[in-house]
């Protein structure tokens, strides 16, 4: 078990998990969490697959593609968060229509009565 | 491997899982929040244990640093318009079908389906992982045989500055694009900090000049060892997030000074790529003599981009001020 297989494994189920949340959570703030999870277990199979000559230096090229998805991916959730203030502050809700208002301990909007 | 490492490297990788579950699966949004700043903090860890300090000092730095601020920021502004929610429904609400449900909106057949096709999706990829986890050398000989003409000493450096630079040019198109699109959705000028305790402003005092001291020596040491623009931006952008949380908005109002400032880093990119075009015929292929200086030049300018640039992101303008 090589660090590399091991965090390869660590990357994929980062991917499983970002992936589940990112379908089947209704409040799209946990959509942006579990798409940054996402992203992170992608960065983390590509660096991991950058170290499988244990005896080398590691591979470069990943290194540097991940150094920009890391960038990339924190303008996408700026843009995201953007979005979801635009949202809210339009339908009340932090949820899209067809998926239910969040309810509990979520910051939602109140529902409405029709 | 050693049983030590081996013991590290599988309680970090174990961590790394339960805190990406219980993000997604704890009922309140301020620890979801929390908890992936945390996850980003172990991810810097993993980072390093993969051989990868520079990729470490970024996710350290804009990973769980300027991603946690942007979310704790927005979290705060999603509680604030909830509680003032105007009485008449915005221009949406009208076409908002009632949904009066709980947090279990689906029914139990979806959400099995939904687990099952993830877990066919995990073995799939961790099959394909263990397959093709043999050693390889990558791309790591190429790169090493064009080191001495790239201009600099670090490998990373080189394949971002000089070898991929066409990519790391268009992620600073990305850049501004999404700054665009924050400021083009902008209601609300910035987000409601609270006020800061004198601890804080008193240790934003003392840190500040460090910091922007640090983001210095990144960017130059980026030509010979794990640093560079990105890293120096980041901690540039830390230490300008910081200022901002401290009552001292570091930044000047949004206007021609500014923006050149932010546009400073793709303009030099293109400049550069277009000199570089004329002088040895093929996009950003410097000129062997003076790669190290271009790309030094290209880093600075992308240093100070990046800070403006994240940090707007975080702070966004001046109340009042966006054209």
């Amino acid at each position: 078990m090589t660090p590399a297989l091991l965090y390869g494994l660590t990357a994929v189920a980062l991917c499983a998990i970002g992936l589940h949340g990112a379908m089947a959570q209704a409040h799209l703030l946990r959509r942006i969490l579990a798409l940054n999870i996402l992203g992170a277990g992608v960065f983390l199979l590509s660096v991991a697959l950058a170290r499988r000559a244990p005896h080398l230096a590691p591979d470069p090229v990943p290194q540097a593609l991940v150094l920009t998805g890391i960038v990339v991916a924190v303008c996408v959730s700026a843009l995201a968060l953007a979005l979801l203030r635009h949202l809210q502050a339009d339908i009340g809700r932090s949820a899209l229509p067809e998926d239910g208002a969040a309810t509990g301990t979520e910051a939602a909007g109140p529902a409405r009565d029709a | 491997m050693t049983m030590i490492a081996l013991a590290f490297d599988g309680l970090l990788a174990l961590t790394l899982i339960v805190l990406a579950w219980r993000t997604l699966a704890s009922p309140d949004l301020h620890q979801a929040v929390v908890l992936l700043v945390a996850f980003g903090l172990q991810l810097s860890l993993a980072w390093v244990r993969l051989d990868a300090p520079d990729i470490a000092l970024a996710e350290a730095a804009i990973g769980a640093g300027i991603t946690g601020v942007l979310l704790m920021g927005a979290l705060g502004q999603l509680a604030d318009s909830a509680d003032s929610a105007p009485s008449t429904p915005g221009p949406g609400a009208a076409i908002v079908p009632l949904q009066d449900e709980s947090q279990r909106q689906h029914g139990t057949g979806p959400r099995v389906l939904l687990l099952l096709l993830t877990l066919m999706f995990a073995a799939a990829l961790g099959t394909a992982v263990w397959q093709v986890m043999v050693s390889s050398d990558g791309l790591l000989p190429a790169v090493q045989a064009q080191m001495p003409a790239s201009g600099v000493a670090h490998p990373v450096t080189a394949v971002l500055l000089n070898f991929r630079a066409y990519d790391t040019l268009l992620e600073m198109a990305v850049l501004m694009l999404a700054l665009l699109g924050v400021l083009a959705l902008s209601r609300t000028a910035n987000p409601s900090w609270p006020e800061p305790s004198p601890v804080l402003t008193a240790l934003a005092r003392g840190l500040l000049p460090l910091v922007t001291l640090v983001a210095a020596y990144l960017l130059w040491r980026g030509s010979h060892a794990p640093g560079g623009a990105f890293q120096a931006g980041a901690v540039l952008a830390g230490a300008l997030v910081l200022a901002n949380l401290a009552g001292a908005p570091a930044l000047p109002a949004y206007g021609a000074l500014l923006r050149s400032a932010v546009a400073l880093g793709l303009a030099v990119f293109v400049g550069v790529a277009l000199v570089a075009m004329s002088l040895e015929g093929a996009l950003l292929e410097y000129p062997s003599a003076i790669a190290g200086g271009l790309i030094l030049l290209i880093e600075a300018s992308l240093t100070l981009s990046i800070a403006l640039v994240l940090t707007l992101l975080v702070t966004g303008v001046r109340a009042g001020e966006t054209s």
